[in-house]
This record gives C-alpha cells, structure tokens and sequence, in this order.
C-alpha cells in the first residue's frame, strides 16, 4: 500500500513541476502570430499547389497578411480558388480587391503524330528534361511538345492528360485552375497560362517553334512559319511576330477571328466557339491558300512513312532535301 | 600494375578494328562545317556564299579566348553559311561548301618527313602555343576543350608534368591504338612540344595493357626520350578520364570542382592531340582531319578511318560496307559516352573519335525496373558519388540537395547505368540534375 501512495505521490509532483515549467515556458516563449493569419489559411482552399508563387497556403496567408498591411492586396492571386475566394480574404484583411479574369493553361503545340512526323526513337528515362537535353527530341521540331508527360505529373488537380491519338497533352478546362504547375515543369515552355477570355472563348497561336520559316514548315504541317499575314489583317494591332513565331495579346485580341482565316498553315485555332456557318464569299482565297499547302504535302508524306519502316534512311532524306534549300 | 583506387568497370572490350590499319577516307561531295565543334564560344564565320577555299582555309575565326578556329579540310565554293544539325541533334551555325578538286594551301608542308623538335630550336614556348591556337586544335578524345587554354595555366599555378591519354578505355573505339602503331615518332615529337611548351620535364603516356603492341612500340621509341615514361595501364574504365588517369599514373587526386588538373601539377592531353600538335607546329597543318573506328558488330568492315572534317557520316559508313539493314541505333563515340545520332547526314567534327552502329538487340534498352539498393551503382562510381541517390533527387528535382550531393564532380562515365542490375536509367536523370545545378550556379556568380 505504501509503495503504492509513494509512486503516486511522486509521479503527481514530477507531473505538478513538469505542468508550471510548460506553463511558464509556453508564456514566456509565446510566438505571436497574427490571428488573421490563421483566418486566412481557413478560407485557402489548401491544395498546397504553389500556384500562387508561394510554398503552400500558409506561406501565401503570412503574405496576404504583410501585403494587407502595406496596403494593397494587388499581385495576390490564389489561381485555384479564384476570384472568390480572394474576396474572402480580402474581406478578412478589411481590404478591396481588384477583379482578376480566370485564366486556363494553354498547350501551345499542335504537333500531332499526323502533322508532325517522327524522325528518331527517343528510349531513355521516360521524361520530357531528359528528352529534352538530347536537342530535336523525336521529331524534327525543337520547340513542339515532347510527348513524355512531365506536365501531367505536374498536376496536382488531375485537370491536364495524354490524348493517345495526338500524343498531345491536353487540359481539362473544368479542373484547370491555372495553378502553373505545369507551365513550370514543361521544358520548352510550350504551356502558357493564358486568359481564358470572355464565354472561355479564345484565340491562339498553338505553336511554339521560333525557327525559320522553311525549317519550320518541314518539321511540321501544322507550325507557324512566322509569315506575318495575321498581323496584317489584324485591326486591333493584337498579334505580333517574334522569333519567327506569331503571339497574340488575350488583352487586345477582340476575338474576331480574321487571323485565324488567313492562317496559311491553320497554326491559329479559335477555341470554344461555335461551328461556323459556311460563307461562300471567303471560299476562294481560302481555297487557294490550302492548295498551296497541300502541295507541300505529298512530300512530306512519303517521308513519313519512310520513317515508320527504317528511321536512319528517312532522316538522311529529309536532311538532305534541307540541305539543298538555299 | 598501376590503375585508378576508386569504383570502375569493365565493358566487354569489343576492339573489332584493332588489327586494320588507318585508311584515308574520300573526299565528301559537300563537306558542312560547323562553328561549335568545341566547347566554349562558337567560332565567327569569314566566309560568305560563293567564296573560293582550299584545304587549309580559315572558315571561322576564334569566338573568344575559349574557342578555337574552323579551317576548311576540302578544296571548293562557299555554298552556303547556314544552320546545321550537329552530333548533338541541335541546329548550330554551320558553313557549307561544295567540294571540287583538291588544292592545298601553300603552306602546309605534306611531306612525310619527321621534323624533330631539336631541328627547330627558334620554337619557343610561347610559339608553340600561339600554333596551337591559331591551328584550332581541341582536345580529340571527345571533350573538345579548346588546346591552348589547357597549355595557358592560370597564373600562379605550374605543372610539372605532362600525362598523354593513350588509355582508350571506351570498348570498340581505336583510333588511338592505331594512330600509336602508325604515327609513334610523330606522337613522341607531339608530346616532346606539349612539355616544351608548358615547360616541364617529365612526360607519361598512360597506355592500357590490352594494347601490348602500342606498348612495346612506344617504349621502345621512347628510348631516345629519357624524359617521356610508357605507363601500362590495368584495363579499367573510364580510365581515360582525366582525374582517374592523374590518379592511376601519378596517384593525385584532383579535388572536387571548381578544382582542375593544373592544381595538382598535371596537364593531361589525348594522344590524338599530340599527334595534331606535332603536325599543327612543325607541319603547319591544321585541324583539318582526324582518325575514326567505323566499328559495330554488323558492320562489314570495321575500319580506322582517316577522314576530313565535315564529311557526312553516311559517307564514312559506305567506305566500310554500308549501313547493316538490321541498325537499331548510330552512336557518336563510342557505347559508354557516346552519344546517339538524329541520322547520318550529320557532319564529322573535331571531337569525333568513333561511329558505332548497333543492331536493334544491342540496341534496345531494357525496361527498368525498381531500385533494389544493392549499391552496385555506389561501389562503380569512379569519383565517390552516389548515383541512386543524386537520379531520384534529380527526379524529384530538388536541386538543393543535388548540389551538395557533389553532382558537379560527375563525370557522366555511364558507369552506374551500366553497372545497375535494375537497368534503371540513372544517368539520364543525373545529367539533367548536372544540368540544372550548373545552371544555378553559373546563374548565382552572375549575380555576385
């Protein structure tokens, strides 16, 4: 019985001592979070993304907080929760906030298996940076999508997948929250995080190459050759040409599609708008700028399929028509 | 026998060629020069369309001090001054010329006389250099690095001695064994100049011992060089790595980057760049061609080739039997480092030492499968990394801890992928890693 009350006795006060030195300890060593802090984690969807270019929610609640108290909440977006989600915040902080547009990841390249053919086998470690390092890559494009699905790891939303038909990755609209994940993990920088402009339609150059024209055009059936006739017919100076390569502005872009008409190699693509009706007035020129690609075709064809049987000798073909091009 | 302490393997040697002497290859109809045939800055183009060349010609002047020269290796027209597809599957800046006939420039002596270094004694050190320099000789073993920076140590640091990389570690390749049996006075002359010109007294040319007919020659044409030694080699790879072989024949160790071979007193150059010293200062030829091993398992006739520069591949595999139908795959150089070629119209560069055509068995990779932490990989790193850990981080891409795992030190011997029971593709992701590491810290002293 004794032994019994002394253990009890003992453990008790070894307990007592322990509980006044945390009480002590917690005070005195106290850090002092600002509560709203914590206000504005809860309303943070915690997808723990980074997209908004800080290491998780909270690290993106601490900033919201300084910003908040510097004055101005502008620059601070949470992509995936939008809009409001960032009024919540803003109503936490007691501030005003600017109205953002939503923005969606677009997959810049249309180099399709069709459009694009492969010249070479890639078998290293299934990887879009490995690929990457080795130059072309598998197809004679070195700016087009490498097709190992680096982007689709990236996601942490399930919102972007391989089309196995194309080898194209593509975005699921719905799911994409613009985080730009995998913006960041493609190595050519072929996905941009784009306005996803006004009923999600939108217009764009779905190319990436920078390369001259011709070399451009061999590559690919469906590259910008940076010929400039958008930008000629585009009335609200939205489209430039750089590096061989057209852009078009989503700020300036009014969405009248005239680009996309006289595109000769169908690079500029209008997404999410509704089936054209058929205008028999624009059909000739139309016409005669598809003939003149189709006459490029059958060459390119053969090459193709060249390729599926014996890869070394369609590559010297194909190197050596480039290098009789002047 | 001597050899490096740290990890290594040993590839199935496979030297198909080694007993067919060095044959000149023919003229290309359109030989493509391109200006990045070395590292550092690319060379500047001289010429422009239409101009008339002769072998010998200055195409492109030196970008920069680390940077080297292009002379044309054929006789002909400036086609064009274009973009070219090169080795390593980029588009570079590249001149091209049609070939006709064969004209030399005058002063290139063609004679086979040898010229030794005691009947030119006005060659100072500082000539010899300046030839080295002008006659855009990179080191020929595959890493290209620009001759004369290597020559020019930084000051306050002196070597005091030269090591000749004979090794040829690489399975397949011998271009250097056969430049040894053919060419061994030109090469003593070459090495006699390079320990001239950095003025030191004691020469070694490491040989490995599957090569005892190179050794045996050399040693015994080496006689009349008290100063040059013949080292036999354990046959280990990569052995021809600069720090491995500093480390097997004068057992020093060369600390990890940003440290070189100057700091511990070696200045180590290939055979072949001996060989095209003695022929750039007392021949005054310059980097205009370069012995090559066509080689493969199905190759007809594997042969050392010598080939000019900027000859396309495809010629070089029709001069020994044509391309096998069965080809799954073109490497530059040769199967540990080498790389795999886009196709064969690519051009022939200063850094090519060897085409090795595999067929589809060769070829194919098998799949991998997961780590089994055997550690295989650890014991066959030759410089002490850990090649498991430094590919996940990669994969993770966790360049923090990329970098201090030392993925700077790594060489990219292959010897981890190749050793890895699992076949996982570890120095893929490790050279990705290297990649993006070298960047941030070239990026970070930028900003300093």
């Amino acid at each position: 019985m004794n032994v019994i009350l002394i253990a009890v006795i003992v453990l008790g006060l070894i307990g007592l001592i322990a509980a006044v030195v945390l009480f002590i300890i917690s005070h005195k060593f106290a850090v002092h979070e600002d509560p709203r802090i914590g206000e504005v984690s809860a309303v943070l969807p915690q997808a723990n993304c980074g997209g908004c270019g800080y290491p998780g929610c909270s690290g993106f609640a601490v900033a919201c907080v300084n910003a908040a108290d510097e004055g101005s909440l502008e620059g601070k977006l949470c992509p995936v929760g939008g809009q409001p989600v960032m009024e919540k915040v803003a109503s936490i902080l007691g501030m005003a906030v600017e109205a953002s547009a939503p923005k969606v990841a677009v997959v810049r390249c249309n180099g399709t298996c069709e459009f694009r053919p492969r010249i070479a086998a890639f078998d290293g470690a299934l990887s879009c940076r490995v690929q990457n390092m080795t130059g072309l890559g598998e197809t004679a494009c070195g700016y087009g999508c490498l097709g190992c699905g680096d982007c689709i790891r990236a996601c942490k939303f399930d919102a972007i997948h391989m089309n196995q038909e194309t080898g194209l990755p593509e975005v699921d609209e719905e799911k994409c929250t613009a985080c730009g994940a995998c913006s960041k993990a493609c190595p050519r920088g072929i996905i941009e995080i784009r306005l996803k402009g006004p009923k999600n339609r939108r217009v764009v150059v779905l190319c990436n190459n920078k390369d001259k024209g011709a070399i451009a055009n061999r590559a690919c059936k469906a590259s910008c050759i940076g010929c400039g006739k958008c930008v000629t017919v585009c009335k609200f100076e939205a489209i430039h040409v750089e590096n061989n390569l057209a852009y078009i502005n989503p700020e300036a872009c009014k969405l009248c599609r005239k680009c996309e008409e006289v595109c000769p190699k169908q690079a500029i693509h209008a997404i999410n708008f509704p089936p054209r009706k058929p205008k028999p007035v624009v059909d000739s020129p139309d016409k005669a700028n598809t003939d003149a690609v189709s006459t490029k075709e059958p060459a390119n064809e053969t090459k193709s399929q060249v390729a599926v049987e014996q890869p070394v000798a369609a590559l010297s073909s194909n190197s050596q028509s480039s290098n009789q091009q002047p | 026998m001597k050899t490096f302490k740290i990890g290594g393997v040993h590839p199935a040697e496979n030297k198909l060629s080694a007993t067919s002497p060095i044959r000149e290859a023919g003229l290309p109809k359109q030989a493509v020069f391109s200006m990045c045939q070395h590292i550092g800055a690319p060379a500047k183009p001289v010429v422009k369309r239409g101009d008339v060349v002769k072998v010998g010609t200055l195409l492109g002047e030196a970008g920069g001090f680390v940077s080297a020269p292009i002379y044309s290796s054929v006789s002909g027209k400036v086609s064009k001054v274009d973009v070219a597809l090169d080795a390593s599957g980029t588009r570079r800046p590249a001149v091209f010329i049609d070939v006709e006939g064969d004209e030399w420039e005058e002063n290139i002596d063609r004679s086979p006389d040898l010229v030794k270094l005691a009947d030119r004694p006005e060659l100072d050190s500082k000539a010899i250099i300046e030839k080295i320099k002008n006659a855009g000789i990179v080191g020929m073993g595959g890493a290209t690095f620009p001759c004369h920076v290597k020559l020019s140590p930084p000051p306050g640091s002196k070597a005091d001695c030269v090591i000749i990389n004979a090794v040829e570690c690489e399975p397949y390749l011998t271009a250097d064994h056969r430049l040894m049996l053919e060419h061994p006075d030109e090469i003593l002359v070459g090495v006699d100049l390079i320990m001239k010109a950095v003025d030191v007294t004691k020469g070694y040319i490491g040989i490995e011992n599957n090569k005892p007919d190179a050794i045996a020659l050399m040693k015994e044409k080496a006689q009349a060089y008290p100063n040059i030694e013949i080292i036999p080699l354990k046959v280990k790879y990569p052995q021809g790595g600069e720090k491995q072989l500093i480390d097997a024949v004068v057992n020093r160790q060369v600390p990890a980057p940003p440290a070189i071979p100057i700091n511990v007193g070696a200045i180590v150059q290939n055979v072949g760049t001996a060989f095209a010293i003695y022929q750039a200062v007392m021949k005054n030829k310059p980097l205009i061609d370069r012995v090559i091993t066509v080689t493969g398992k199905s190759v007809k006739q594997p042969s050392n080739l010598l080939a000019r520069l900027g000859t396309p591949f495809q010629q070089l595999v029709d001069e020994c039997g044509g391309l096998p139908e069965d080809t799954g795959k073109i490497i530059g150089g040769g199967p540990m480092m080498g790389k795999a070629l886009l196709n064969l119209e690519v051009p022939m560069t200063k850094g090519s030492s060897g085409l090795l055509i595999m067929n589809e068995k060769e070829a194919r990779r098998s799949e991998p499968s997961p780590c089994i932490r055997c550690a295989k990989c650890v014991s066959a790193c030759p410089m002490g990394l850990e090649p498991y850990l430094l590919s996940t981080l990669s994969d993770l891409q966790d360049w923090e801890k990329v970098e201090a795992n030392d993925v700077t030190s790594c060489i990219e011997c292959g010897s981890c992928q190749f050793t890895c029971p699992s076949n996982r593709p570890l120095l893929d992701m490790i050279r990705v890693g290297k990649t993006t590491v070298m960047g941030i810290i070239r990026n970070r002293s930028a900003k300093k």
